[in-house]
């Protein structure tokens, strides 16, 4: 299992993530540079949090127009899984990879502060080490964390349970519509969230919580 | 050279947190009577041309590209 961490200016999360694929994994990822448009043979990629452009037009616009957006869809379209936490959930809503949208923060706050998930659907290749509705403790840190999408859209990714997970019940941070913190594309291969896993996986941490994701994300790949 | 005006607005609809924060602050300021706020942004261009069709053509392309996220904002484009 090969996995990738995507670095452009600003992002500021990838050293945690290189760290926890490699702890997870026993193997450390490759990086892709932002110009970069031939990517290596991987089996998931990761696209970490940040401040990629500094937050420049919104969060993530300038990110998600850089070339290695356009290398990274195509491996999307070829079933290759994508992972993009924060800043990079941001960038895959902005590059049209994922639906809807994250705005401001309802409290117009930068929230850092630990926080619970429900797991909604433990039936994707990003969740399936979890138990259906299990809650696990994750950190958060963003400003613009808000999910939305219009009416329609929010039907069908409820009825496709593409809502992967869900601020628990009373910890919902930043207003986001349905209490959604992460979400997977139709096909199951891509998904974004707000919160950081990689913030949450060894004793040292506080907690493991966060192993599950990158559990299922690779098991699923070693298979 | 032909200058253009691209603003950009919340469809409405979308929660606009930082427009209820102004609203609330020109109440406190005094201002009575307020009605919604919404906060939107402005981009002043200058496209190096003469032919107008081209120019709103080409700013259009770059609002459906970069400008707007037109999932939850519109813009409107005015030349001069």
């Amino acid at each position: 299992m090969k996995s990738a961490v995507v670095q452009l200016p600003g992002l500021n999360r990838d050293r945690d993530m290189i760290a926890a694929l490699t702890n997870i994994s026993g193997k450390a990822p490759v990086t892709i540079w932002q110009t970069e448009t031939d990517i290596p043979d991987v089996d998931l990629i990761v696209i970490p949090g940040g401040f990629s452009y500094g937050d420049y037009l919104r969060c993530g616009a300038i990110a998600a127009r850089m070339p290695v957006m356009q290398a990274i869809k195509a491996k999307a379209a070829a079933g290759v899984k994508v992972l993009g936490v924060c800043n990079g959930f941001q960038i895959l809503v902005e590059a049209g990879l994922l639906p809807g949208a994250l705005m401001r923060n309802a409290s117009l706050k930068f929230v850092c502060k630990e926080i619970k998930l429900e797991v909604v659907n433990a039936n994707t290749d990003f969740s399936r080490a979890y138990e259906q509705g299990q809650i696990i403790r994750c950190p958060v840190a963003h400003h613009d964390g808000n999910y939305f999408a219009d009416a329609e859209t929010l039907q069908t990714i409820e009825d496709n349970g593409q809502v992967v997970f869900r601020y628990a019940a009373g910890t919902n941070p930043n207003g986001s519509v349905n209490d959604i913190a992460g979400i997977v594309n139709a096909r199951g291969n891509v998904l974004g969230m707000m919160p950081h896993p990689e913030n949450l996986i060894e004793a040292a941490h506080g907690g493991s919580d966060g192993r599950g994701l990158f559990a299922s994300a690779l098991d699923v790949i070693a298979a | 050279m032909i200058n253009a005006r691209v603003t950009v607005t919340l469809k409405n609809g979308v929660l606009d947190p930082q427009g209820k924060a102004i609203e609330g602050a020109l109440g406190a300021l005094g201002f009575d009577g307020i009605g919604h706020v919404r906060q939107g942004k402005v981009f002043d261009l200058q496209i190096e041309t003469a032919d107008k069709a081209k120019a709103e053509a080409e700013v259009k392309a770059m609002c459906e590209k970069l400008l707007a996220n037109t999932v939850i904002e519109n813009y409107t484009i005015s030349l001069a």
